[in-house]
């Protein structure tokens, strides 16, 4: 743990820290474009030069460990005028296309250019060299070779993360580009990060291209709800829209990097099959109807059900749905309702796949989470032979589409032995539309509630933005039919009920928003 | 000095020969250091003889040596840099193309010195026929019992290996030809750790330069004592001097070490004078990467000390003659061409500021130069230097500033005349832009 002075002030750091980590822990940037956190030591974009005393030349930050007593200082005027000069090297050949540029906004050069250049270009746009541009390199990817500055960052990501090395450098000195080694297309399941990692516009993501001006978009740190990794996002938005999912670090789960299949699961959160309205059937089909009246006719019939007998209501309740949402219906059910069965459900589809780096066959990201509050998968079996010899009358199906499940047929058949399907969710879908009763959902960018990971890390995700029209979080649809069927306590937020159970689920004891922050907490031994 | 040692094959016709090397005494240093002296000794009499290194640095051959982890468990490499590429520079060569059994001696010594068994030769690509040349003398010398398998009945094993390069200037560095013996792009590595601890494959390695390896058999063979005594005592022993340019007598020559640089140029049996008749106006005294020197800075003895001293260095030992008609822009705009061609693109610095300079030095030359442009010049070469993972970016840096501080007067007066005095169509760019 050496103790070393960076600009005055002392800090001391774990053993091997270098002085950009050492100096961040004093909150001073040195800025930085080719070193990673994630990556291997470069040392070539050269802008981390700082002074060291006892060192006549300027040493670069990223590979220089701190050691005990260094006297470090990157505010001096040498430093200053190297950064400037670094700038200016890189500037040079930059085709300086900002305008067009979808970087623009989160730019490395545009940041540094602000805080360390500001002179104009000497170089004459003609005099440049030009390199080739707008480069199809893979699926998601974009390559622009002459806004590159050879960081070389995405040449390490795909060496030292994917093992897959799809690029190279390819010439020297200022003819040098990066480009794909022949015959290879970038087209490995991770090959957005290198659009993320990149820290100018010379990689750009073919989804998000053009889209949008990155100022436009708010930023809400979440947990990607694609598989049970439970990668660390944020969610980039604007006016109710998902752009895109970005990768959030967190050394436990996904460090700096996310999937391309988890990054584009945003689109499944928007689009034509959102549910806004509550639901009835009427004559029928499925009518719109206020959701008081929803409310009513559902507590009414899962009352109705219940009364009926030991097992004439049931749940089913996805792994799709949040540890709030899932204690909510259980605790209903079981409370309320009478000891009614409940029974989990975490489905991926046939041949989903995961791999050794983050990816995870189970696609569903609360699979730990409905197992640790005590609903497996096994209760679905039993729920299911039930209905079909039509001891349920009331079927409740939370954010589960049980036709991929059961198949159509099953499906059908199932339908007609139950009195009444209920079904929340925030998308229609075939189960949906067997339903006497839809209650919309909110998404998970909607709301606020712990995603429980595979290691079992209890992870939050916020809401982004308010749902459309009548949805809300499954926690509150549940509040209002408790409240309908005489359960007395009605939590008024997520945190709320996150804090009911915890205090009545051990594997979540002594566990609040506040101690599970944006890293997560582990559940206790045993969950 | 009479005697040569390094350039011994200019006395002995067919010296790159076995039979006619073994018979002029050679291979006696390498049979002796493996049965009579320890690896210890050996290090320590290259320390006390003061050999420092050709290649350019002059850092002390038997010190680096020093500096291999003791108790490392990995495999330990010799690296020869044959990869000869500063412009000026031409004297490994000849030891490659006619004297190779001088090499693979030392390399043989100074191996069993540093305890390892397995050392490559790096040699430039361009240099065909020396590669040829010392592939032939391998072939031998293993034939002679060498190299190879428990050499001269003392158990130590010793393989050898010529690796050829593909042409590319910085695979002279001495971690950029470790990456690209590895089979890698020749980007010179950061630094720490250094080779001595992690050189090739990860293992410790010592990169010695092709002369300074040459001069190893001697010290052996004569006693550092002999060595140390040839030329200035900090800097000792035989020196190969390339001249080119505008002299007489072109050519590589052997002298003692601090040799002055007026009598290599002006001496009959160096240099012979400036051709022509003409007067002397630059000289370059260490290869293209040093600092220009004016006529009257030429009294200098040639060793790594002295030749700093005087404000630029002995370097590769490349003396380029420039005679009064030469245009120093235009000397200059070669130069710059060259390290232009040459960067690796690795770091910031140098990659952007060769070019910057190889193309305001071509507006200089050529017309098209802002008013500012000497300045400029300047405060590139500045901006470059110290700044980047090798020393290519100051190999650039060094003659600009050299040229632009001591001829400053004819750049003006290229600014003035919007150009130099010959105004040959302008050449081609370095490589043809990609098609879009």
């Amino acid at each position: 743990m050496p103790t070393l002075e960076i600009d005055g002030q002392q800090v001391t750091v774990e053993e091997g820290a270098n002085l950009i980590q050492a100096a961040d822990r004093l909150g001073i940037e040195i800025p930085h474009y080719c070193y990673h956190p994630g990556l291997s030591v470069a040392g070539n974009c050269r802008m981390c030069l700082v002074e060291i005393e006892k060192m006549p030349k300027l040493q670069i930050a990223c590979n220089t460990r701190a050691a005990e007593g260094m006297v470090v200082r990157t505010a001096t005027e040498r430093v200053r005028a190297v950064r400037q000069a670094v700038l200016e090297f890189l500037l040079r050949n930059h085709p300086i296309d900002c305008p067009i540029c979808d970087q623009a906004g989160e730019c490395k050069l545009q940041d540094y250019y602000m805080d360390y250049d500001l002179q104009p270009s000497r170089v004459p746009l003609e005099e440049k060299v030009h390199k080739r541009k707008v480069l199809d390199i893979g699926r998601w990817i974009v390559l622009d070779q002459e806004r590159c500055i050879l960081c070389t960052r995405c040449i390490r990501f795909l060496d030292e993360v994917t093992h897959t090395s799809e690029l190279g450098l390819f010439e020297r000195g200022d003819r040098t580009a990066i480009d794909l080694f022949p015959g290879m297309r970038l087209d490995n399941p991770y090959s957005g990060n290198v659009v993320d990692i990149c820290p100018v516009g010379a990689l750009t993501n073919k989804d998000f291209r053009f889209r949008a001006r990155v100022w436009y978009l708010d930023h809400t740190p979440s947990v990607c709800p694609s598989c049970a990794t439970g990668c660390n996002i944020e969610i980039h938005h604007r006016a109710g829209e998902i752009f895109r999912f970005r990768p959030r670090e967190n050394p436990a789960v996904n460090r700096w990097w996310m999937c391309d299949e988890g990054r584009l699961s945003y689109k499944r959160f928007q689009g034509e099959q959102r549910l806004g309205r509550a639901h009835l059937r009427r004559d029928g089909s499925l009518q719109p109807v206020s959701w008081e009246a929803a409310l009513d006719f559902v507590a009414e019939k899962l009352r109705e059900a219940s009364a009926s007998g030991k097992a004439g209501a049931a749940a089913v309740v996805s792994a799709q749905a949040t540890n709030e949402e899932i204690y909510a219906v259980a605790r209903l059910f079981r409370g309320a309702l009478r000891g009614s069965p409940v029974a989990g459900l975490s489905w991926s589809p046939p041949g989903a796949t995961g791999d050794e780096i983050l990816r995870d066959a189970d696609k569903n990201p609360n699979t730990r989470g409905l197992r640790a509050l005590g609903l497996d998968a096994g209760a679905l079996g039993a729920v299911i032979e039930a209905a079909m010899r039509g001891e349920i009358r009331a079927l409740f199906v939370f954010r589960a589409d049980l036709e991929p499940v059961l198949g159509a047929a099953r499906l059908h058949a199932l339908r007609d032995r139950i009195g009444s399907l209920v079904v929340a969710d925030s998308h229609g879908h075939a189960t949906a539309a067997l339903a006497d009763a839809v209650l919309p959902l909110a998404t998970f960018a909607e709301m606020d509630g712990t995603y429980t990971n595979r290691s079992g890390l209890v992870q939050r995700i916020h809401a982004a933005f308010p749902p459309p029209a009548d949805a809300r979080a499954g926690w509150e649809v549940v509040a209002e039919l408790g409240a309908r069927l005489g359960d007395g306590e009605r939590a008024a937020s997520a945190e709320a009920v996150f804090a009911k159970l915890a205090a009545s689920e051990s594997p979540f004891a002594g566990m609040t928003y506040a101690t599970i922050g944006l890293r997560g907490a582990p559940l206790r031994q045993g969950g | 000095m009479g005697e040569k040692i390094l350039l011994r094959h200019e006395e002995v016709p067919d010296l790159c020969r076995l039979s006619v090397y073994e018979a002029d005494g050679g291979y006696a240093a390498a049979r002796k250091a493996l049965t009579q002296a320890t690896p210890d000794a050996l290090v320590e009499m290259v320390k006390v003889s003061g050999l420092r290194g050709r290649g350019g640095a002059g850092f002390p051959t038997g010190v680096k040596w020093g500096f291999l982890p003791k108790d490392s468990p990995k495999p330990r490499y010799l690296c020869v840099n044959a990869d000869e590429g500063e412009p000026g520079t031409f004297k490994d060569r000849q030891i490659l193309e006619h004297n190779p059994h001088l090499l693979l001696e030392g390399i043989l010594i100074s191996s069993f010195a540093i305890r390892c068994h397995t050392a490559y030769v790096y040699i430039r690509g361009e240099l065909a026929r020396a590669a040829r040349v010392l592939e032939e003398a391998i072939a031998e010398a293993y034939r002679a019992g060498h190299f190879g398998h428990n050499i001269y009945g003392t158990g130590y094993d010793l393989d050898v290996y010529v690796h050829r390069g593909a042409g590319a200037y910085i695979c002279g560095e001495e971690t950029g030809l470790i990456e690209s013996l590895e089979g890698k792009r020749a980007y010179p590595r950061v630094k720490p750790p250094f080779p001595a601890t992690y050189g090739v494959f990860g293992c410790p390695t010592i990169v010695n330069n092709v002369e300074t390896l040459a001069c190893v058999p001697a010290i052996v063979a004569r006693g550092p004592e002999w060595f140390k005594s040839i030329g200035p005592e900090k800097c000792p022993g035989p020196k190969l001097y390339c001249l080119s340019g505008h002299v007489n007598r072109p050519g590589v020559y052997e002298a003692p070490m601090g040799t002055p640089l007026r009598e290599l140029i002006y001496g009959p049996q160096f240099g012979g004078g400036v051709w022509r008749g003409k007067k002397l106006k630059a000289v370059i005294p260490g290869g293209s990467s040093v600092p220009v020197l004016r006529p009257e800075e030429i009294d200098v003895p040639m060793d790594f000390d002295s030749v700093a001293k005087a404000g630029s260095l002995l370097g590769s030992c490349g003396i380029i003659v420039m005679d009064e008609d030469t245009c120093m822009v235009d000397a200059l705009r070669v130069i710059a061409r060259f390290y232009h061609h040459e960067s690796c693109g690795q770091c910031t610095p140098c990659r952007e500021g060769t070019g910057w300079l190889h193309r305001v030095l071509q507006h200089l030359e050529f017309g098209g130069a802002d008013p500012d442009d000497v300045e400029l010049l300047l405060r590139v070469a500045d901006n470059m230097m110290g700044n980047t993972i090798c020393l290519l970016a100051d190999a650039a840096a060094m003659p600009v500033r050299s040229f632009v501080t001591k001829f400053r007067a004819e750049f003006e007066e290229h600014l003035r005349a919007a150009g130099g005095p010959r105004r040959p169509a302008a050449e081609a760019p370095l490589a043809a832009p990609p098609p879009p």
